[in-house]
C-alpha cells in the first residue's frame, strides 16, 4: 500500500507540470509567429547562456588541476633530492641543499588551530548575538559592520599593527609568566590570526542562526525554555553544519595566511619549543624566499613546499566536509 | 552569506592569479622580448633591490637629459638573474657575482660591471650606552653563532675598554628573506672565520643558528629596535636614513673602522679584476671597511639576440656608460658610495669588450 502512495505522490506533481507545459504550448501557438521567434531567440540565449556557465566553472576546476599539475612538475627536482624525508627533516639549510619542511609544517598547524581555538568563542558570540538576541537595530548594524571590516583590513595592516602594538604586549606579559622575552613567536601570530578569522566564521554562523525556523524556538518557549536552552538545545544542533562550514572557512584562511604572519612570528627554521617560541610558517617560507631562491634545488624546495601546503589544505578541507556530514547525519 | 560569495570571488581571482604566475616563470621570454623591441626608446632592467633607491633616480635624471625610459624592476639579484638568462629584460642587476650553477644556466656569456657599492653595518640597541661599540670579526662570528650570549661577555669587555657593558642577553635579528644583505654579510663572515664557515656557509639565505627573522631591512630594524639588547645587520643607507646605532668594525689592516661613505669607497680602492667580479669584504685597503659589496650590472657580452637593433644596444651601453662616470653623482645623497677610481676604469674596459654582432659597440 505504501508504495503506490509514494507513487501518487511522485507522479502528481509531474502530471501537474506536463498540464502546464500543454497549456504553455497553446497560449504560445495562438499567439502567433511572432513569439515563436522570440521563444527561439530566448532559447538559443539559455543555451549560451548555460554553456558559458559549464565553461567558466569547468575552466575553475582544470585551474586547480593545473596548479597542482605546475606545482607537482616544479617540485620533482626537490623530490628527487630530497625523498620522502623532506616532510619530517629538521633542517633547513639552503646553503648545503638540505632540504626539510618538518618546523613549517609545525609552524603552520600550530599557528593555524590555536587561532581557530582562540577566534571559536568570539565568531560564536557575534553569530549568536547578531543571529538570536538582536537582529535589527543600529548597534548590531554596526557591529555586523564592523565584523565584515576586519575582513577587508589588509593583512599588512595586520602585521604592523601586531609588530608596532601586539609584540610589545606580548613581550611584557611573557615577562610576567617567565618565558623569554621575545615578543614575535607563534602564540602573537595566533593572535593576529584569530582576530583576522573571525568574520569567516562569526558571519556565517549569524546568517545561518537566522535561518532557524521560528516555529521550532516558539515550540521550545511553549514548552518552558529558557533563552540559554533554546539555544543550547534548538539553534546550536540546528545549525551545527553552518557553524562548522564558517569554522572551516576560518581554517582555510589562517592557514594560507602570509604577510601578517611573516611579520610577526620571528622567520626562524628552528623547531619551536613552545608557543611562545619563534618559529616560521610554509607560507611566510616561500613568501620570505622565492625571490632570491639562487639555485634550481632551492627553487623547487620551495615549490614542493607549496605542494604540501595545498595539500595539507586540501586534506584538511576533506575531514572537514567528512565531519560536517556526519554532524548534520 | 554575501561574505562567502566575496570570498569565493576573491578565491577565484588568487587562482587564477597563481595560475598565470606559475606558467609564465615557466614560459620561455620570446613574447616579451619581441614586444620590448617594437618600443626601441624603452629599457627593459631586473634585479637587485639594494641599488634601487640609486638606480631609479639615476634613470630618472638620464631620462630628463636623453629621453631614453628605463623600466627597472626590483624584483632581487636572483630574479635579475633568472630574467636575464631567460633573455626577458636587457639587462640585470645583482649584488653577487653570477654562481657557477648560474653561469652556465646562461646561454652566452655575460659580463659584469660594478656600478655602486655599499655596506652592511652591524647595529645594536644598548639604550644606556654613548660610545661607538668596537667589534672584531671574532666576535661578530661569534655573536652570529650564538656562542657570546650576554653584551658584558668577556670578549666584548677586551676590546671596549672603558665601556660600561649591561648583563642584558644578545637578542640576534637577521633577514628572514633572501637578499643580498645576507649574501654580503655571510661572505665576510665565511672569510674570517672557520667555524662560521663550516657550520653556517654563505648565501641570500641561509640556517641561523640564533635569532629572530625581520622581513627587510626595515624587519631586521623593527627587531633591534624593539628589543633592549638587540643585534641584527642592516644596509648602511638604510641605517643612517634611521638614525640608527652601529659599531666600528675591525678591518684586515687591523684598524677600527666606522662605516660610512668615504670608508666603503676606500674598501673598494684596491686592485679589481679585469672582469669586475671582486667581493671587496674583509677588503685589504687599510682604511676600507670591511663588510662592503659592489652591485652589478649584468649585461650579455655579445648583445646581437632576439632581434634586438644595434641602435637599442648602443642607447643601453651608453646608460651604463653614464651611470659609472655621471651618474656617480647622485650617490652621496641617498647615502650610496660612489665607485673608486680604479672600479669605474675597470668598468669602461668592461664596457667595451661588448659587442654586438661581433664588433665593439662603444669607442
Amino acid at each position: 500500500m505504501e508504495t503506490t502512495v509514494d507513487n501518487n505522490l511522485i507522479t502528481r506533481p509531474e502530471n501537474i507540470l506536463g498540464r502546464v507545459i500543454t497549456s504553455a504550448k497553446i497560449r504560445d501557438a495562438v499567439k502567433g509567429i511572432k513569439r515563436i521567434k522570440r521563444s527561439h531567440r530566448q532559447i538559443k540565449a539559455e543555451n549560451v547562456f548555460r554553456k558559458t556557465i559549464i565553461l567558466v566553472a569547468l575552466a575553475t576546476v582544470v585551474l586547480v588541476l593545473g596548479i597542482m599539475l605546475t606545482l607537482i612538475l616544479q617540485s620533482v627536482l626537490s623530490v628527487k633530492a630530497s625523498g620522502i624525508g623532506y616532510l619530517w627533516g629538521k633542517t633547513w639549510d639552503p646553503v648545503r641543499d638540505i632540504f626539510g619542511a618538518y618546523p613549517f609544517i609545525l609552524g603552520t598547524i600550530l599557528t593555524s588551530f590555536l587561532a581557530l581555538f582562540i577566534s571559536i568563542p568570539f565568531s560564536f558570540a557575534v553569530a549568536i548575538f547578531l543571529g538570536e538576541y538582536y537582529p535589527k537595530g543600529w548597534l548590531p548594524n554596526l557591529l555586523k559592520n564592523t565584523v565584515e571590516l576586519i575582513a577587508a583590513v589588509p593583512s599588512v595592516i595586520y602585521g604592523f599593527w601586531g609588530l608596532a602594538v601586539l609584540v610589545p604586549i606580548v613581550r611584557s606579559f611573557e615577562t610576567k609568566i617567565g618565558v623569554a622575552p621575545v615578543g614575535l613567536g607563534i602564540f602573537t601570530s595566533s593572535l593576529i590570526l584569530a582576530i583576522m578569522i573571525i568574520p569567516y566564521a562569526a558571519s556565517l554562523g549569524q546568517s545561518m542562526i537566522k535561518m532557524v525556523p521560528a516555529n521550532l524556538k516558539e515550540a521550545a518557549y511553549s514548552l518552558g525554555a529558557t533563552r540559554w536552552e533554546v539555544i543550547r538545545s534548538v539553534i546550536l544542533p540546528y545549525t551545527k553544519s553552518g557553524l562548522f562550514a564558517g569554522i572551516l572557512l576560518s581554517l582555510g584562511r589562517a592557514l594560507g595566511e602570509t604577510m601578517a604572519v611573516t611579520m610577526v612570528i620571528g622567520n626562524t627554521t628552528l623547531i619551536p619549543k613552545s608557543i611562545f617560541a619563534p618559529g616560521n610558517t610554509m607560507a611566510s617560507v616561500i613568501a620570505n624566499e622565492f625571490t632570491e631562491a639562487d639555485h634550481p634545488v632551492y627553487l623547487s624546495a620551495l615549490i614542493e613546499l607549496g605542494l604540501v601546503l595545498f595539500l595539507v589544505t586540501v586534506v584538511i578541507n576533506l575531514i572537514g566536509k567528512r565531519l560536517t556530514k556526519q554532524f548534520t547525519n | 552569506m554575501k561574505i562567502v560569495n566575496k570570498l569565493a570571488l576573491s578565491a577565484i581571482a588568487i587562482v587564477v592569479s597563481g595560475g598565470l604566475m606559475l606558467t609564465s616563470c615557466n614560459g620561455s621570454g620570446s613574447g616579451t622580448a619581441s614586444k620590448s623591441d617594437t618600443t626601441d626608446n624603452t629599457i627593459l632592467g631586473a634585479g637587485a633591490t639594494f641599488p634601487n633607491p640609486l638606480y631609479s633616480k639615476m634613470f630618472s635624471e638620464y631620462n630628463k637629459s636623453n629621453g631614453l625610459k628605463v623600466n627597472y624592476q626590483s624584483i632581487g639579484s636572483g630574479g635579475g638573474i633568472q630574467q636575464l638568462t631567460a633573455k626577458t629584460v636587457d639587462f640585470g642587476a645583482s649584488d653577487a657575482p653570477l654562481n657557477g650553477k648560474q653561469d652556465s644556466a646562461l646561454s652566452a656569456p655575460a659580463v659584469h660591471i660594478p656600478a655602486t657599492a655599499g655596506a652592511v653595518v652591524i647595529s645594536y640597541n644598548l639604550p644606556d650606552l654613548k660610545d661607538t661599540l668596537n667589534f672584531t670579526p671574532e666576535v661578530v662570528a661569534a655573536i652570529f653563532l650564538g656562542e657570546i650570549k650576554k653584551w658584558n661577555d668577556p670578549k666584548i669587555a677586551e676590546i671596549n675598554k672603558g665601556v660600561k657593558l649591561p648583563s642584558t642577553d644578545i637578542q640576534v635579528s637577521h633577514r628572514s628573506d633572501g637578499s643580498g644583505t645576507t649574501n654580503i654579510f655571510t661572505t665576510y663572515l665565511c672569510k674570517v672565520s672557520k667555524d662560521w664557515e663550516t657550520k653556517v656557509g654563505k648565501g641570500s639565505a641561509v640556517n641561523w643558528p640564533v635569532g629572530l627573522g625581520g622581513k627587510g631591512n626595515e624587519g631586521v630594524a623593527g627587531g633591534v629596535k624593539q628589543t633592549p639588547g638587540g643585534i641584527g645587520y642592516v644596509e648602511l643607507a638604510y641605517a643612517c636614513q634611521n638614525n640608527m646605532a652601529y659599531g666600528k668594525l675591525k678591518n684586515k689592516a687591523g684598524n677600527f673602522i666606522l662605516p660610512s661613505i668615504s670608508s666603503v669607497t676606500a674598501a673598494a680602492n684596491i686592485e679589481i679584476p679585469a672582469d669586475g667580479k671582486v667581493s671587496l669584504t674583509n677588503t685589504d685597503a687599510p682604511d676600507g671597511y670591511p663588510i662592503s659589496g659592489l652591485s652589478w650590472i649584468l649585461v650579455y657580452k655579445e648583445q646581437k639576440y632576439n632581434d634586438r637593433s644595434l641602435d637599442k644596444v648602443t642607447k643601453m651601453l651608453k646608460l651604463v656608460q653614464w651611470m659609472i662616470h655621471d651618474g656617480q653623482q647622485y650617490s652621496g645623497a641617498l647615502n650610496y658610495a660612489p665607485l673608486s677610481a680604479k672600479a669605474v676604469a675597470v668598468g669602461d674596459a668592461i664596457l667595451k669588450s661588448v659587442t654586438y654582432d661581433g664588433k665593439p659597440v662603444l669607442q
